[in-house]
């Protein structure tokens, strides 16, 4: 944080007056927000609760990386937007959202995935980083890229009904470096095993509460109030109202600055978590157009939707369901003798599912639906309801 | 008997109970005695050389078993026992 001498408005004085009262906060605390520049990656579900936190507690900058638009699934627990933003850009709508919350704060947003080639460059304009993103390559990306340039990763991840929160390389008044992401969890799942995101969901005020945990923790860390809550590991369940919070230390072993490292510069995360692999088999694809032009014709062929029971209620296809995690046990319903086409929601977990079916049991005669129900939805079926 | 918490992403494999007792000394025990109990658990527990995973945390009370004695921790009849998974978000892929 720079040494700048920060000065407040009138107007901004009445407006953090009740930070600026509480005795162990005061002026100096509400300064440290006005001087201080933190990274929001997502403007999600724990990013929208974050946002409007940092911005109304005056967080001097505000830097928003989000390369997705708003979709009306996401306005179940997305409180930065409404349905006059559906269709536009996250990072717009968010940027319109907080000024009108807080003029007095600078918001700079970036339209775009954030990867391997990015994150250094828009990082070194930052203080902080809070990690509020959906998947595992981007988690490791972020945690790697704050290890290697120093800096604070404040991290919230959610998953159906359980929320973590943790402060990862935090160095504290004594110059001791707390532990980070790959102290906790050295490697990804692999795909296709829980707890793999890919047949989550998730309650919506349950990111509002993790991601106000998570703005609470950036406060502190910008501040230097209180206790940061690196070296532990908060968690929480929803359904059990039970929270948690674990002792956790560094790994001689971790890759980034372990005894060892091994890693000393930003690699390649979506091979890393194993994602690439299953696009790059030899997995046959079928266009959603072949496929109804299949059906039209009347070939014969099996199809499979490896989705979950949930979402097959929302929207399917006539596919015969045999969830992705239950394909080992339903071996039997697949046939041998015919063309079978798998689709799931996107094409990523049918992908997976036909790498197993033919690694794992030999079959050679399944293809991939490209695109999923959505390109189904899309170009042949609008009529199908779309999650 | 030592009580084990199983996280939200793996009670679909413990016929969605979130807690357990299980008769067990160790955390050795404890992981056979629940892959035993409930075999679809294993390959999310345990690796091919029937190693913990490394996406997979065990908590002994607030603390994490690398912390202690690994998978030969010793536990108390009253050892809360937590499994913490990695956990990355709502996406569908």
């Amino acid at each position: 944080m720079t040494n700048q001498i920060i000065q407040f408005s009138k107007d901004e004085l009445a407006r953090y007056n009740r930070h600026i009262i509480i005795p162990d906060f005061g002026i100096e605390a509400q300064s440290k927000l006005k001087a201080s520049k933190v990274l929001v990656v997502g403007s999600g579900g724990l990013g929208s609760p974050l946002l409007l936190y940092l911005a109304a507690a005056g967080v001097g900058t505000l830097g928003i990386v989000d390369f997705d638009v708003v979709d009306d699934s996401n306005l179940h627990r997305q409180v930065l937007f409404g349905i006059e933003d559906v269709g536009k850009p996250k990072v717009d709508a968010a940027k319109r959202r907080l000024e009108s919350l807080n003029p007095y704060i600078q918001i700079k947003t970036y339209n775009t995935r954030i990867t391997s080639s990015n994150i250094l460059e828009i990082l070194s304009e930052y203080d902080v980083v809070a990690d509020g993103t959906d998947n595992f390559p981007t988690r490791y990306l972020v945690n790697d890229a704050a290890v290697l340039t120093g800096k604070t990763n404040v991290y919230a991840s959610i998953f159906q009904f359980e929320g973590q929160v943790a402060v990862f390389n935090y160095r504290n008044a004594q110059g001791e470096l707390g532990p980070n992401y790959r102290d906790l969890y050295p490697t990804p799942p692999p795909p296709g095993l829980v707890p793999n995101c890919a047949e989550a969901g998730v309650l919506g005020v349950l990111p509002g509460i993790i991601g106000s945990l998570q703005g609470l923790e950036v406060i502190k860390v910008i501040t230097g109030i209180g206790e940061p809550l690196s070296g532990r590991f908060f968690t929480f369940d929803a359904l059990s109202f039970e929270t948690r919070t674990f002792n956790i230390s560094r790994n001689p072993a971790n890759p980034l600055n372990g005894i060892n490292p091994t890693i000393h510069s930003l690699i390649d995360y979506e091979a890393f978590c194993g994602l690439k692999l299953a696009e790059e088999s030899l997995v046959n694809e079928i266009s959603v157009k072949e496929l109804f032009s299949w059906q039209k014709s009347g070939e014969d062929f099996q199809l499979i939707d490896v989705r979950e029971p949930h979402e097959y209620e929302i929207a399917n296809i006539g596919g015969e369901l045999i969830p992705l995690a239950t394909i080992e046990n339903s071996i039997e319903k697949i046939d041998r003798s015919k063309k079978v086409v798998v689709h799931c929601k996107m094409g990523g977990r049918s992908a997976k599912a036909i790498k197993q079916l033919q690694e794992q049991f030999g079959f050679v005669n399944v293809y991939n639906l490209k695109g999923g129900i959505i390109a189904w939805i899309d170009e042949v079926q609008p009529e199908l309801k779309k999650y | 008997m030592p009580t084990i918490i199983i996280p939200t992403p793996l009670r679909k494999f413990t016929n969605n109970n979130s807690r357990l007792e299980l008769n067990a000394n160790t955390i050795q025990d404890l992981v056979n005695e629940l892959t035993l109990n409930f075999p679809d658990l294993k390959k999310h527990l345990l690796d091919e050389k029937g190693n913990l995973r490394s996406f997979i945390n065990i908590f002994v009370g607030n603390d994490d078993i690398r912390n202690l004695q690994q998978e030969q921790t010793v536990l108390k009849k009253d050892a809360i026992i937590s499994i913490i998974p990695a956990i990355a978000g709502g996406t569908s892929i």
